[in-house]
């Protein structure tokens, strides 16, 4: 019977890998449920990171998730005004 | 003594919390450990029935938080197995009769006189839960390979992780080896990859479950069944001993065509 299934019925891909990405992509969104509060403090530590190495502008700062069918990233446009001297020799 | 005392949740309902609970006990016992189980559904108490025991309730651990009885009086002991015992829940009683604060003091008076207390966490993620877990320092999260399953282990991991727990340990229920043989069920690895939590055992799709349900009598107590032998694997690797995992292909009941295709196969589908 197995082999008949497979043989008609088309794919060859069990119902089982379909599950798995969508168990991926189903966590990877309910992980991503950030609290707005989570964000700031996160956008902060970004900021923080950043100004050690350039100025940036810090009124102008976009972060955000963006979700798709497939995938989640986090987007992020920070605006850079200057990179401070030395801190290419410094790596 | 002074307990471990361990939870056991999952977030969705009817995985297999209380035949966990119920299983990993009776084999705890059978090891030589005193253990108590803890019905921690209050309202839809199911765990005195998965022993055995509903015939020989009288008082509950509400009963002994609101001090109509004795913690020793609300203990049914079993008479099967030396050192295992059952605190019953209030059936008739909602999960606001208790509040953590007070699971957490019922755990203290039982911890010294027990080596392992298992509290079987009702489904959900709100007091129920929240209660049961407050009592534990460790945690059994249950699922079975589905998404739903899964996806609120998932969440509960979160839970239980903010809270504290160490360890939190996995057990995959009701794995059909054929299915994942065929790539129609999620496999181990697969779970195991996005939960990434440690696995503490898999426990196989087995008709022995409800037949020791009807019995009430754990399996682990006496059949011999796939699960049974799961279950008493558990029991042991929470003793900190190295079991390896079971070949359940090899308990797979499957037609001749698949025993050849598997004969043809050789090496490849051993894991
Ligand atoms: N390995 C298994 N094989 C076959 N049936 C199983 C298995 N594990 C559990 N079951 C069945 O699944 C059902 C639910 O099990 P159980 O009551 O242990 O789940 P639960 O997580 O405690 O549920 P609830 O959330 O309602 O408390 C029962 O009918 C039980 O017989
Ligand atoms: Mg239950």
């Amino acid at each position: 019977m197995d082999f008949l299934k497979k043989l008609f019925g088309g794919g060859t891909e069990g119902s089982g890998q379909k599950a798995k990405d969508r168990l991926r992509i189903v966590l990877i969104h309910d992980r991503t449920d950030i609290s707005p509060q989570l964000l700031d403090s996160l956008r902060d530590e970004i900021v923080q990171v950043l100004t050690k190495y350039m100025d940036i502008d810090t009124q102008k700062i976009e972060i955000d998730l963006d979700r798709d069918e497939k995938a989640v990233a986090l987007v992020a446009n920070i605006p850079v005004l200057r990179i401070k001297r030395g801190s290419i020799e410094m790596q | 003594m002074a307990a471990r005392v361990i939870v056991t949740t999952s977030g969705k309902g009817g995985v297999g919390k209380t035949t966990s609970t119920a299983n990993i006990a009776a084999a705890l016992a059978k090891f030589g450990k005193k253990v108590v189980a803890v019905d921690a559904d209050v309202g839809l108490r199911n765990l005195d029935v998965i022993m055995g025991l509903e015939n020989r309730v009288v008082y509950n651990f509400i009963d002994v938080i609101e001090k109509t009885c004795k913690l020793a009086q609300a203990l049914v002991k079993d008479k099967r197995v030396p050192g295992l015992y059952l605190l019953p829940a209030a059936q008739t009683r909602t999960k606001d009769a208790v509040n953590p604060e007070q699971m957490v003091a019922l755990c203290e008076e039982l911890k010294p006189d027990f080596d392992f207390i298992l509290l079987d966490c009702p489904a959900g993620i709100e007091g129920g839960f929240k209660n049961a877990a407050a009592g534990a320092d460790e945690a059994l999260v249950v699922t079975t390979p589905e998404i739903p399953a899964v996806r609120d282990a998932d969440r509960i991991i979160g839970m239980l992780e903010s809270m504290g727990k160490s360890p939190i340990r996995l057990i995959i229920n009701r794995l059909r080896p054929n299915m994942v043989q065929d790539g129609d069920m999620l496999a181990k690895d697969d779970i195991l990859d996005v939960l990434s939590i440690d696995l503490i055992g898999v426990v196989p799709e087995d008709e022995s479950v409800i037949r020791a349900t009807n019995n009430g009598e754990p399996m682990t107590m006496t059949l011999d069944s796939p699960a049974a032998h799961a279950y008493l694997n558990i029991a042991e690797r929470l003793l900190g001993r190295d079991v390896p995992l079971m070949d359940l292909e090899s308990y797979a009941t499957r037609g001749l065509v698949s025993k050849i295709k598997k004969f043809f196969s050789g090496k490849r589908n051993k894991r």
